[in-house]
């Protein structure tokens, strides 16, 4: 009897001993082969689907086709080249806004002031709110005839606007929803970034005479510089994969003249609404390949400025 | 010359306007009513009847009326969908906690580049490439419309931000308490349950809040995978819109009965929010 529990003692000190000389293995496995499993799979099988006629149902068969799609996406001038175009007008135009406005607010932010807390707590607001909803939101306010976007304008005169109606105002309208509620996470990021500064450069420039301005743009924004590339890397990846306000303000394909169809917007409906999966992988390799060129670009960049 | 005379017959000096305290004033203002403005105009619009949100003389004076959220919770079965959005994302939030959190420590700790790089490459890649095979796999499996196809779906959202998250805060933490712990005779497993997990709590906490709340948002993996009984309230939130027309006042309460949990945790945890979504940008 002993004897057994005994051995129960050493087969557990056995293991024990094992799994804690192995637990940089045993502690990453998991998260590791959960992660491989739903995404290196998916990403090889859509590399594979990609060269083939794969359409209509997921249980019917397909052939190989080689570099077929390919050559009918890339020469595509009428819904891929406009989506790349639209996904490159809608990224570039949120970011631009996002990075000046955030850092502007942040610049506000910075040094402590009354309600400090009343401030914090609305630039967080957008953040956190379900983007769908946000969609709908703003799809009620800039409703041409209801809206309250039109009433507002009206107060000072200005005749009413189509926004999201209008094939030619639709994406800047959304450029707008996607700058409300995402210059909020680049103002968090440069103010975390402005808190970790150091103060010396800061009072020397003071010494030396330079105004307000002159410390800002030759002191702080250069020390900010690595915080601000990071934001735009963050803040990028996500604005081009956007789907979920474009999906919501215009529903499916992007509007009737796919005026905010973009590449994420395009790819899904290939997939889920004309069911070509090939044609869809295809996209969405080449998507992918566009997303990896632009952070190695950025991180040359950077790896540059830090030289 | 007068103001001279003035300064000496004793009133108090004229201080000059205080232009950037005045300026800073009316920026912070004007950035508080842009970002509540919006929010504040949904909340009115889903207590007006729809023949008032078509009335633009009504905009602010209005009779507000429970209509709305009595069709949201009543014909629309919103209750079920709360639940369901509740149950994934708490579900999805806690799994990917028990993975990520000792992945995230192992990597930091043992300084596993490359691991972290694949794990971190879920956050850059687009979610319909992913949608592709898992419907091609899960359809197979007749699985698609189940709570664990889409638990499984939500945790690739939140384990990535996890590990993101508790790598920079293990990265932070002195390995010197659990070196102590050691030499007092604890495992390195022992030590990391007893002395680096309770006192990582700070960074759990924020890391299971965010993961929540991106959970409970997620539209996209829902929106193909979900079914009629396992809806979240992101897709539900279509059902007001119609092909011929939408029910304004039903589409905004819908919209409110989303993002209001949401904007409460916000509220109460908005320190962790906050230090979670700048985790590791900082660092350069």
């Amino acid at each position: 009897m002993s004897q057994v529990a005994h051995g129960d003692v050493g087969a557990w000190e056995k293991t024990s001993r094992w799994v804690n000389r192995r637990r940089k293995w045993v502690f990453a496995a998991p998260a590791m082969i959960f992660v491989a499993l739903l995404l290196v799979f998916p990403v090889v099988w859509t590399l594979y689907l990609s060269f083939t006629n794969s359409k209509g149902s997921v249980r019917a068969p397909f052939d190989f086709t080689g570099f077929e799609n390919y050559f009918t996406v890339l020469t595509d001038t009428e819904r891929f080249w406009p989506a790349v175009g639209r996904t490159a007008y809608f990224t570039g135009g949120a970011l631009v806004f996002e990075v000046i406005l955030g850092i502007a607010i942040a610049l506000l932010l910075w040094k402590p002031f009354k309600g400090e807390r009343l401030v914090r707590v609305a630039i967080l607001l957008p953040l956190v709110a379900t983007p769908v909803a946000v969609g709908m939101m703003w799809r009620l306010i800039f409703e041409p005839n209801i809206g309250f976007a039109n009433e507002f304008l009206s107060w000072f005169g200005i005749p009413a606007q189509p926004w999201l109606s209008s094939p030619d105002t639709a994406l800047s309208t959304l450029v707008f929803v996607d700058v409300w509620q995402w210059t909020p996470m680049v103002t968090l990021i440069i103010l975390a970034g402005l808190t970790a500064l150091p103060e010396e450069p800061d009072e020397a420039a003071r010494v030396d005479g330079a105004n307000w301005w002159q410390r800002l743009w030759y002191v702080t924004l250069p020390l900010l510089a690595p915080t601000i590339t990071a934001a735009v890397v963050l803040r990028g990846i996500d604005a081009l994969k956007t789907f979920d306000i474009l999906y919501a303000t215009k529903g499916k394909g992007g509007g009737s003249f796919h005026e905010v169809e973009t590449l994420n917007i395009y790819a899904y409906g290939l997939s889920f609404d004309y069911n070509r999966y090939g044609q869809a992988s295809t996209v969405l390799i080449l998507f992918f390949l566009m997303i990896i060129g632009l952070i190695w670009i950025l991180s040359l960049r950077k790896k540059a400025a830090n030289k | 010359m007068t103001t001279k005379s003035l300064t000496i017959a004793g009133a108090p000096r004229r201080r000059k306007f205080p232009w950037p305290t005045f300026g800073r004033a009316v920026g912070l203002t004007a950035v508080v009513v842009t970002f509540v403005a919006p929010l504040a105009w949904m909340l009115l619009a889903s207590f007006k009847t729809n023949v008032d949100i078509y009335d633009s003389s009504k905009m602010f004076a209005f009779l507000p009326t429970l209509d709305n959220y009595g069709t949201v919770f009543g014909q629309a079965n919103y209750g079920a969908y709360i639940w369901n959005s509740f149950f994934v994302a708490f579900v999805a939030t806690v799994l990917s906690l028990v993975l990520a959190v000792p992945a995230a420590y192992s990597m930091s700790r043992f300084v596993m580049g490359r691991s972290a790089m694949v794990v971190l490459l879920a956050r850059i890649i687009p979610g319909v490439s992913l949608l592709v095979p898992w419907y091609f796999v899960f359809s197979q499996m007749r699985l698609v419309g189940s709570f664990a196809v889409l638990i499984l779906s939500m945790m690739f959202v939140s384990l990535p931000l996890i590990l993101y998250i508790m790598m920079s805060y293990f990265d932070s933490m002195p390995e010197e308490l659990e070196e102590a712990a050691q030499v007092d005779g604890l495992t390195p497993i022992g030590a990391f349950l007893r002395i680096t997990l309770p006192l990582s709590m700070p960074g759990v906490a924020t890391a299971g809040i965010l993961s929540f709340i991106f959970a409970w948002n997620n539209f996209m993996f829902a929106l193909v995978l979900s079914g009629a009984s396992t809806k979240t309230l992101p897709v539900a939130i279509f059902d007001f819109v119609g092909y011929a027309s939408i029910d304004w006042g039903g589409l905004m309460a819908a919209a409110v009965i989303v993002t209001l949990p949401i904007m409460v945790i916000a509220l109460f945890t908005q320190k962790y929010i906050v230090s979670g979504l700048t985790a590791g940008a900082t660092k350069g």
